[in-house]
């Protein structure tokens, strides 16, 4: 039997997804040919993207090779557009004259960028963003010109101003409208893209009407509708798609505003099928891949004569694929009257969400910042769930709060198999988990290779890797999951922490030089940091910069909701004299201070201090032998003890003698997080030892050491790290333990998820084990003391950083 | 009409800092970026009037000690998600010498 002709218009992906489709269902039905406009083989649109920015290869984005299409018989001609379709006699024509006919035919030609048709648009250097070629032109122009200007801030526009800004040019974003992305987000979420992007150098024009190019040859500005003018080098009109229906709309096929088709992707002619973006389906025309590779499914069915698969429309979600840009966006986001709407903001995590709820459904999500959940969300919107047993904690995402330190792996875990991980590709965990078990995965690549699951766009790369762990658990090999430190730069923490060390960078300036940071002076996130990892990398050396401290760590008291301050002189082990409380009556009564409470901390807070009060009262509280109790900072807090040996009719070894001793080694020392200890008397654990960062609970034989406790927002029972016999073995573990902590945890991670994070094992490995190791740790600890403990109050009331607490007082006119 | 009162040295404004200037009505905050560039605003946070001179400078915004709001210097404006505007005062820096504009209009504000 002589096969059949079916010939493909578009060498794209909607075209070449229908033919992978149709292998799977017959491979003998047809004689193929693929004709396509652009020189290459089908490759990944949408990596276009990562391309322009530098962090992919065009050869990494072929998605089939030459071989591809031998392997499967398909005749492939490249670099030749079809200019004619002869219906009546089912044959087509290229513009290299070739002639073909077919006895099915699929249109999968895509669209074009929308080209604005105002004066100069057809001036060199004026380009949309669609192919390969137009990324070959951008690079070119990155190497020869400096500035670029962006038509269009939405999807696609800022993805190319990213590109662009990665390559070294100055880059303005112009838009027409007050919001970015108006299409997929709210005015919060794009105003928090916005000033992320900024951060990150790009710059906006909004509201702002393109009405000439200038320019000879080449472009050289803009000239806008109300007279202003911008010099530009090169523009990117991203300012939407059209479909592109030419070819199909000469040949008399109906078109609207793509070529129309039904639910089995037929057009009006029966024997020409269409797929993609040139297609108009119940009126909507699409413009990312997830719908089209639905689309595809159907028509390879009916191709295979099968002729069961409906197509019926596609709900779609979108995310943006700029490096440390989380933004998630689906259905409708704009409430309607009558609708509810869920927020939640942490602008300090630069988080923001929102649902959209009718009828106790999603109908709508907007997510910024933190978009786990954006699968989860997304798949009760398309299930219709009813979310009235769960709304009240719905922001808060899907995970389990009743666990420590495996946030994103409890949160997957939590998933159902049905729901969808990979939005471009349509793959759920379900097929995912099947994968990895039935076909023994074990990395990204291969899960990629079988379910296509992540190999699109990238951005649920996070994740399936998550799957792959909590699936394959500790054999799964993580490709390091990179989180960056913040907006400013794309390192992670590890990243950094290792850069200093090993390139001896030894101000925060080498820092953002070395690792390319993408903002002068960092951000106040990344700065404490910085700061942080410097000074505890190089104790002797390093400069403290009081500009790079949250004020509390700067005024060395913790800032009130009224602007005034709070003081806490330290009461070494929580032991005190009449002389002790004599000297805090007589400061309190002589700055009128409004409150003092006994703390958690076994000490006790003097509220409500003026600033400009601070340094003579800590002048008076040094005179009477105090020092700053540092209840303000992310550093050592306090040592609790009880009552112990001396007098408590339990106790077995001298806790508050032993709670001094170890406040004195350790105080004024700067840690990633705050770090409290606590020594108890006996197992009775009066001092709650067993929620400390560093606990000992006294035994009759000696000293229980335990670690990485913790209380407050989430409880977590230390771990047992060992037991020791003398009071300077605990002296020398808690130093070492403070030690490694101090240069292995990330900046405002607490001993807790750092044990977690790490496991006891290997701390265990480095303490227990490794005497010389253990000394070596606790030297670098107490070197590091040496420069630490000087009394910031003292310093302060002499006279340092004056400028700090002295206010200008002058008249107003 | 701007009446321009000598306030403090630049020298005197730590770089990536801020000075607190108390007047009759409020606190104004000067701030110094890594550029040294000035801007003054009014010390009172347009979300619950935290002092913005006590945050930490950043570029040419501040971020609000309490609860993390980003200002921009230049404007007032809250950045992000965040919609409220701090009044802003007109400086200016000559020989050495910081400026602030103190007129009518920023009187009424007040
Ligand atoms: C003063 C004090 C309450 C009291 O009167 O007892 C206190 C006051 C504050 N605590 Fe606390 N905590 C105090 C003991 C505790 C304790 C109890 C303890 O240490 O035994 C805990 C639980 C134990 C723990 O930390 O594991 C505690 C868990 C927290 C947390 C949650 C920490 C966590 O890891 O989950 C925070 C928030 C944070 O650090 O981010 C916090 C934060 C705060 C801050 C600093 C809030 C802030 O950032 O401004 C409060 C400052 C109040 C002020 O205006 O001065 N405070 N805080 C206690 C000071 C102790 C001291 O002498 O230094
Ligand atoms: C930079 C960029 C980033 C994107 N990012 C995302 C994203 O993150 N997520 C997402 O879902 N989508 C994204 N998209 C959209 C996605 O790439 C498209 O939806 C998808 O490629 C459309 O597939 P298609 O087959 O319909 O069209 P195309 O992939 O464009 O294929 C059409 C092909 O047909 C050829 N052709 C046209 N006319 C003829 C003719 N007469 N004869 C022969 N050949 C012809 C064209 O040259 C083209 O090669 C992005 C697009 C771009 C440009
Ligand atoms: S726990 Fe033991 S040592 Fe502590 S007070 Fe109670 S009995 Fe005494
Ligand atoms: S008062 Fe400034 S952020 Fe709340």
């Amino acid at each position: 039997m002589s096969k059949e002709k079916l010939v493909v218009i578009g060498n794209g992906m909607a075209g070449i997804r229908t033919l992978e489709e149709l292998f799977k269902l017959t491979t003998e039905q047809y004689e193929i040919t693929v004709i396509g406009a652009e020189p290459h083989p089908n490759y990944n649109r949408i990596m276009l993207s990562p391309v322009l920015a530098g962090e992919k290869q065009l050869e990494d984005i072929i998605l089939n090779d030459r071989d591809w299409y031998e392997e499967n018989g398909i005749n492939l001609l490249t670099g030749d557009p079809v200019v004619k379709i002869d219906r009546a006699r089912q044959q087509l024509t290229t513009e290299k004259d070739e002639v073909l006919e077919y006895d099915r035919l699929l249109l999968a030609t895509g669209s074009n960028p929308f080209i604005i048709p105002v004066p100069g648009h057809d001036k060199e250097g004026v380009i949309g963003f669609r192919d390969i070629a137009d990324v070959e032109t951008m690079l070119a122009a990155a190497s020869n010109y400096k500035k670029a200007v962006v038509i269009g801030g939405g999807l696609l526009g800022l993805e190319a101003a990213n590109g662009l800004i990665k390559k070294g040019m100055d880059v303005t974003v112009v838009h027409l409208l007050d919001t970015l992305m108006e299409r997929q987000l709210d005015k919060p979420a794009a105003n928090l893209l916005k000033a992320t992007l900024e951060e990150q150098g790009m710059k906006f024009m909004m509201e702002a009407q393109t009405a000439e190019i200038l320019g000879d040859e080449r472009v050289n500005g803009i000239r806008f509708a109300d007279g202003s003018e911008i010099e530009t080098d090169l523009v990117v009109m991203a300012v939407g798609i059209r479909p592109n229906i030419a070819l199909a709309q000469e040949s008399g096929i109906h078109c609207e505003n793509g070529i129309v088709v039904n639910d089995t992707m037929q057009s009006y002619d029966p024997k020409i099928y269409s797929v993609g973006e040139c297609v108009q389906h119940r009126n909507i025309c699409y413009g990312l891949v997830a719908p089209l590779w639905e689309q595809a499914k159907v028509a390879a069915n009916h191709l295979a004569n099968i002729g069961i698969g409906r197509y019926e429309g596609s709900v779609t979600s979108t995310k943006l694929k700029v490096t440390g840009i989380d933004l998630f966006s689906a259905g409708e986001f704009h409430e309607q009257e009558g609708d509810e709407t869920l927020v939640l903001r942490d602008p300090a995590m630069g988080v923001y969400k929102k649902l959209v709820v009718r009828d106790n459904q999603i109908k709508g999500a907007v997510m910024y910042g933190d978009t786990l959940d954006g699968t989860w969300y997304f798949q009760l919107l398309r299930d219709g769930t009813d979310i009235s047993a769960f709304r009240n904690t719905i922001l808060f995402g899907q995970h389990d709060l009743g666990d420590a330190g495996h946030g994103d792996e409890t949160r997957i875990a939590a998933l159902s198999n049905d729901a969808e991980i990979c939005g471009c590709n349509g793959v759920c965990k379900g097929d995912i988990v099947d994968s990895i078990v039935k076909k023994g995965l074990f990395t990204l690549d291969d899960v990629r290779a079988h379910t296509k699951a992540s190999s699109s766009c990238g951005s649920c790369t996070g994740l399936v890797e998550s799957i792959l762990a909590s699936t394959v658990g500790e054999g799964y090999s993580a490709t390091p999951s990179k989180k960056p430190m913040c907006g400013c730069t794309e390192h992670s923490h590890d990243e950094v922490i290792g850069a200093i060390r090993q390139q001896k960078l030894k101000s925060m300036d080498a820092v953002r030089d070395f690792l390319e940071w993408k903002t002068p002076d960092g951000c106040a996130a990344c700065r404490p940091a910085l700061n942080y990892y410097l000074l505890a990398n190089w104790p002797e050396e390093y400069q403290d910069d009081a500009q790079s401290r949250f004020i509390n760590e700067r005024a060395h008291g913790n800032i009130q909701k009224d602007g005034t301050y709070s003081v806490v002189p330290r009461m070494f082990g929580g032991l005190c004299t009449a002389n002790d409380l004599r000297a805090i009556a007589d400061v309190s009564d002589k700055y009128n201070v409004p409150e003092m409470k006994v703390t958690g901390g076994q000490r006790i807070d003097l509220f409500g201090i003026k600033k400009e009060d601070l340094p003579a009262m800590w002048k008076d509280l040094s005179e009477a032998g105090f020092v700053s109790g540092h209840a303000y900072g992310k550093a050592m807090r306090t040592v609790k003890t009880c009552a112990g040996k001396t007098w408590c009719r339990f106790g077995t070894q001298n806790s508050t003698g032993l709670g001094v001793k170890l406040e004195e080694l350790t105080w004024g020392s700067w840690m990633p997080h705050k770090f409290k200890l606590a020594v108890s008397g006996c197992p009775r654990n009066c001092a709650e030892a067993t929620i400390k960062d560093f606990g000992v609970v006294c035994v009759d034989s000696g000293y229980e050491l335990h670690i990485g406790g913790n209380g407050g927002i989430k409880v977590r029972v230390t771990d047992l790290l060992c037991k020791v016999d003398t009071e300077e073995e605990v002296l020398e573990y808690c130093g070492a333990f403070i030690q490694k902590y101090r240069e292995e945890a990330h900046y405002l991670e607490r001993t807790a998820p750092w044990v977690e994070r790490v496991g006891l094992q290997t701390i265990k490995d480095v303490l227990l084990d490794d005497a010389e190791m253990r000394k070596s740790l606790y030297d670098r600890f107490k070197l590091s003391q040496q420069y630490a403990q000087i009394d910031p109050w003292k310093a302060r009331a002499e006279g340092e950083q004056g400028h700090e607490f002295k206010n200008i007082q002058i008249s107003a006119a | 009409m701007s009446n321009w009162t000598p306030i403090i040295t630049l020298e005197e404004i730590p770089q990536l800092g801020s000075r607190v200037i108390t007047t009759d009505t409020m606190n104004v905050a000067v701030f110094r970026t890594a550029k040294d560039e000035v801007f003054a605003l009014r010390d009172a946070c347009p979300h619950k009037g935290g002092p913005l001179s006590q945050g930490i400078v950043h570029g040419t915004s501040v971020t609000c000690p309490l609860h993390n709001w980003k200002i921009d210097l230049a404007s007032g404006e809250a950045l992000g998600p965040d919609e409220g505007c701090a009044n802003v005062f007109p400086t200016k820096v000559e020989d050495g010498m910081v400026f602030l504009g103190l007129n009518d209009q920023s009187a009424d504000v007040a």
